[in-house]
């Protein structure tokens, strides 16, 4: 599999990290290469194997239903880039495309 | 029957799909043991998990877990012994995490179906496709400021059933009684408290439509519907549009629209209209969920009688109306005080639950439920408790006052504040049933009306109301009109 | 009269009971050590106020004779580590001017049990390399530096590795007793096989990751790098144990590790794996392995060969599943809560050139990678292959422990290089961690113990790879191996005044 520069611009555009026109095909490039060498796994038979789902063997520990957190709002906005009257605020969204 | 619109080319069926979200009542939230109460002053129930600080990680709240498994079994669902969190990747100002804890390829609950009771009288049953659990986003506010977006997280992190309908309703009534029934189930269920106006539940409204016969339509999706009567008014509009496009020989783009209440219509958004690609994949911070056949079933247990089993139950049993028990069942508070004050009824009266509920049932749909819409009240604050109104109902069985009585006992009740016995007694209410009174009164009304008499006996049989009516006013209606009747009828006779 | 910076953390302890020296005399050395040996860039933070503010606290401690193994010990933390109101950067630009508001359980652990806090070290940005030239704060020195044929020391300078590169570099040149670090591939085992040191990975699941600035959820562990086993044993105690707050942290007791160290592994069989023996194997890593096998042997240890067949798919299976899990841990680094923000036209615009400009270039190309490899069509291809490549690898590995009780195998296919030699070539870079890479898939233990010298006298290191939360007797293998091999070469310093 490899990728041209218009994946790589959708790529960067997914991860939300802004990529200059001339960084395009070097970065195109260098994915390839790194892909390239990845493309051996599919050397491996993985038939009837299942996925790794979790690297120790131990349940899923379930938490009480109880009110332990939170109530700290000077911390939460302590590094906050932008704060004001206790919102965190960023450039307005014209469109809400919110899920 | 199948609803078909109109358009200019012929018939168009609408297919549509609910997917439902629905906010779990817990005291802490899904993956972290910050508050999920409402209206908090905002980020003060936010904990470091909730803003996606570097390396914190979520520990699942077993409540959750429970409230989903219960509502399943309330849809009538399977449940999943075994389900994963899949992350779901994308970026916005309200998703701290840039991914939203959710389950993708196993959820927690699979499929199940739910009637739903149609206006005209009839009932569907639609299949549900699945509920799993989600965190909630934050909230983004657009208008506080002139080009900033305010983002508080409080309800960033809390637990969300998503409930995905099957593309099984074919109009707005439709859909419309489907959300109403999973909004009755859930809160019969005490799983989700179903209040629309603080966003505990909301609706993303997919539809489509097609000639009936052919295979689906490009379905369109609207978000975060929030009342009944916006999701139909999506529904009529979207359909409309998508047949006028059809029909012109356009083609419907899957979109996500956008609905403004104000018009009445929904409109596509301008943004790249690139399918989002989540990139899902289980959650490594989390190991899959998993739990026993007998943790469900203690689960089962613990549910109360849901709406279905008890109509069913209130019809065979109690002889009730088809359509009251549906009235009363169709909100957990309604059938709740009703069954409540049945019960009191039962104590008072000695009589069994089959004598009285066709008439307590009567009493709470037309007489209660009358004052509750005029006063604005809802059921759990009802100006009138399940004592006192049984107690009402209990005067009017035993005699002491007539049913015409006791609707002005009731009004002045409702008034006062007083309890019936209490206001029989001030007013001296109490029905005249003592048969020498009674004849007395007539024999005095019959003298005085003479002419009328002679008319009756001529052959006006009306009239006999009108002597009833006389005996009444002079007894300021107190008169027990049963025996007015009774006496009344051999006196004229003569 | 030994210098107090010279001591193990052992001897250290034994000094402190003894009353033969106080924790602020000895963190006033280290303090000293570290101006001294800022040419380094091993830290880029220094604590110097609160660590002798914490120092004499733990000589308190040791007063009311409440002093644990490691109270009044000055160490040296890993800037991945969330260490409260202190900053914690993970080496990164985006996390810009971060102060958390809370301890990270693994340092919280270190300072209840009275250890002493440095500094913040340095390290490959979000722990994303193996030479630490990745990091925002410029790059780490190794303090050792080759030897030239003719015996001259040369004056270029090498890397430490990484990412653990300012942790390594730190204790290697006397800065620090101890110092804790990071391992999602190799990253504390290669750069302490690069500095002569010891470096230990634990079972995925011992130590707590909360309050670890993420990388690969299902890799990171954190760890100790010390001078000694014992050191490392000690050091381990208290790093680890259950927390409730990280799902993945597993509810067992921490034995005491020190205990393991009995020096008797007579019958323990040590795994060969054939597969470790790779193209292009350097001769002296080669023989270095075979002077292993035969310590081991020479200690009454039997010698099994095994083999580990899906070894050579472990380091592309790593580079799928890191740099998927990473793209979506780091995507919560968007300018709105903490760290950089640069402004944009608009909410996306914010996020583009907030990310571009806070993420290093290595950074930006593994967020790439695992972007890539999660999305549409290419997920079942790459990610569900590697998982399950993930599964058959760790599967080798139980199969092998049913006959033998630890692996042994070189740490690194090389001693540390020049700083530059490899940073134009990814996958050069990447094969650093051949030998590393493996253990972290399948969640194990696995110890890196100094055990030679290379041609150019550089350090070079011995693995150990034990069963799941058997560190006890990976452990005491490493004993062994580390009172065979006799390791006491030290860098020559050529750093600070003369």
């Amino acid at each position: 599999m490899s990728v041209d520069r218009k994946t790589v611009a959708k790529i960067a555009d997914l991860a939300r990290i802004a990529v200059g026109q001339d960084e395009l095909d070097p970065l195109a490039g260098e994915l390839n290469n790194i892909l390239s060498w990845i493309e051996q796994l599919s050397e491996v038979n993985t038939d009837d194997v299942a996925p790794m789902t979790s690297v120790v063997e131990v349940d899923l520990p379930w938490r009480a239903d109880k009110v332990t957190d939170g109530g700290y709002r000077d911390d939460i906005l302590a590094n906050a880039p932008a704060a004001d009257h206790g919102f965190f605020t960023v450039p307005k969204v014209i469109e809400q495309d919110g899920i | 029957m199948a609803e078909y619109l109109q358009g200019a080319t012929g018939e168009w069926e609408i297919v549509i799909g609910l997917e439902i979200h629905a906010q779990v009542m817990s005291e802490a939230k899904l993956f972290s043991g910050a508050s999920t109460a409402f209206g908090a002053e905002p980020n003060t129930q936010v904990s470091f998990v909730c803003c996606a600080m570097p390396g914190m990680l979520p520990v699942i709240n077993e409540e959750c877990i429970r409230q989903a498994v219960r509502t399943g079994l309330a849809m009538g669902c399977q449940i999943n012994l075994r389900s994963v969190f899949d992350r779901k990747n994308y970026f916005y100002a309200d998703l701290p995490q840039g991914y939203q804890i959710s389950q993708f390829k196993d959820p927690i609950v699979g499929e199940g179906e739910v009637v739903i009771d149609l206006p005209d009288g009839t009932s569907r049953t639609i299949g549900v496709e699945r509920l799993h659990l989600e965190q909630d986003a934050g909230k983004s506010m657009h208008d506080q400021h002139p080009n900033q977006t305010y983002i508080d997280l409080n309800r960033s992190g809390v637990a969300l059933m998503e409930i995905v309908s099957m593309p099984d309703m074919r109009s707005a009534a439709e859909a419309g009684a489907y959300f109403r029934k999973i909004r009755s189930l859930v809160r019969y269920a005490g799983t989700c408290d179903g209040n629309m106006e603080q966003g505990s539940m909301r609706a993303d409204v997919n539809v489509s439509v097609r000639r009936p016969g052919d295979e689906f339509g490009t379905r369109t999706e609207t978000k975060n519907i929030n009342s009944i009567r916006y999701m139909m008014q999506v529904i009529d509009y979207e359909a409309r549009r998508q047949i006028d496009i059809l029909e012109d020989g356009g083609s419907i783009h899957q979109e996500t629209r956008q609905f403004d209440p104000a018009s009445g219509t929904t409109s596509g958004l301008r943004s790249k209209e690139e399918a989002h690609d989540y990139r899902y994949f289980p959650d490594p911070d989390l190991l899959p969920l998993e739990f026993s056949q007998a943790f469900v079933d203690e689960l089962a247990k613990s549910l109360p009688e849901l709406p279905d089993a008890k109509k069913a139950r209130l019809i065979s049993d109690l002889g009730i109306s088809d359509y009251n028990a549906a009235v009363l069942v169709a909100e957990k508070e309604n059938a709740d005080y009703f069954e409540d004050l049945l019960e009191k009824l039962m104590t008072k009266t000695g009589k069994d639950a089959a004598a009285l509920a066709t008439q307590a049932a009567n009493w709470v749909i037309v007489d209660l439920f009358g004052a509750l819409k005029k006063f604005s009240k809802s059921i759990v604050d009802s100006p009138v408790s399940t004592r006192d109104g049984a107690e009402l109902l209990a005067l009017q069985i035993d005699g002491t006052i007539s049913g015409r009585i006791a609707k002005d006992v009731f009004e002045l009740m409702l008034e006062s504040g007083k309890n019936p016995e209490q206001i029989v007694e001030e007013k001296g209410l109490k029905q005249m049933s003592d048969s020498g009174e009674l004849e007395t009164i007539i024999d005095a009304v019959l003298a005085d009306n003479q002419d009328k008499v002679e008319q009756y006996h001529a052959g006006k049989d009306k009239l006999f109301g009108f002597f009833v009516g006389q005996v009444m006013k002079k007894t300021r209606g107190k008169a027990n009109p049963q025996m007015v009747n009774q006496l009344l009828r051999p006196k004229l006779d003569r | 009269m030994t210098k107090l910076t010279d001591l193990t953390m052992a001897a250290a302890r034994d000094g402190l009971a003894k009353g033969d020296f106080t924790s602020v005399e000895l963190t006033k050395d280290y303090l000293t050590a570290m101006e001294q040996g800022r040419e380094l860039n091993s830290f880029i933070v220094e604590t110097g106020d609160i660590a002798l503010d914490m120092a004499a606290s733990a000589d308190e401690m040791i007063r009311a004779g409440k002093a644990t193994a490691m109270t009044g010990i000055p160490v040296a933390v890993k800037d991945l580590f969330c260490t409260k109101n202190i900053h914690s950067c993970s080496a990164s630009h985006i996390l810009n001017g971060f102060k958390p508001r809370y301890e990270s359980t693994v340092t919280a652990n270190l300072w209840q049990d009275g250890a002493v806090m440095l500094g913040k070290t340095n390290m490959d940005e979000f722990a994303m390399g193996s030479s630490n030239e990745t990091s925002y704060y410029g790059p780490v020195k190794n303090p050792w530096r080759a030897t030239a044929a003719d015996g001259r020391a040369e004056t270029k300078d090498y890397v430490p590795g990484g990412s653990s590169g300012g942790s390594v570099t730190a204790v290697a040149a006397g800065l620090a007793a101890a110092a804790t670090g990071t391992d999602t591939g190799g990253s504390i085992r290669q750069p302490a096989a690069f500095t002569g040191l010891v470096g230990l990975k634990p079972t995925y699941g011992r130590c707590s990751r909360w309050g670890m600035i993420a990388f690969a959820s299902s890799l990171d562990q954190a760890g100790p790098i010390t001078k000694t086993v014992r050191d490392a044993a000690i050091m381990m105690e208290s790093m680890a144990g259950y927390d409730a707050k990280d799902s993945t942290s597993v509810d067992r007791t921490v034995p005491n590790y020190e205990h393991a160290l009995t020096g008797d592994i007579r019958g323990m069989k040590i795994g060969i794996p054939r597969e470790y023996r790779v193209d292009n194997m350097p001769e002296e890593i080669e023989k270095l392995w075979q002077q292993g096998i035969d310590w081991m042997k020479a200690a009454g240890a039997e010698i099994i060969d095994i083999s580990l067949p899906h070894t050579k798919y472990a380091l592309p299976t790593y580079y799928i599943v890191a740099p998927a899990e990473a793209s979506s841990n780091l995507a919560r680094y968007d300018g709105v809560k903490y760290g950089l923000r640069v402004e944009g036209d608009s909410l996306d615009g914010m996020y583009k050139n907030t990310r571009a400009e806070g993420f290093g270039h290595e950074v930006k190309r593994r967020i790439l990678i695992g972007t890539y490899v999660l999305s549409a069509g290419y997920y079942d291809a790459y990610y569900l292959k590697a998982q399950k490549i993930r599964t058959l690898i760790a599967r080798d590995f139980s199969k092998a422990y049913e006959q033998v009780d630890v692996i042994l195998t070189p740490t690194a296919p090389s001693a540390a290089f020049a700083m530059g030699e490899k940073s134009d070539d990814p996958i050069a870079m990447y094969l650093n961690d051949v030998f590393t890479v493996p253990a972290s898939l399948a969640g194990l233990p696995a110890i890196s113990i100094p055990a030679g010298l290379s041609r150019d006298m550089m350090p070079l290191g011995l693995q150990l790879v034990g069963r799941a939360f058997d560190e006890e007797t990976m452990l005491r293998a490493a004993h062994v191996l580390e009172h065979a091999a006799e390791f006491t070469a030290k860098p020559a310093i050529w750093w600070g005044e003369k």
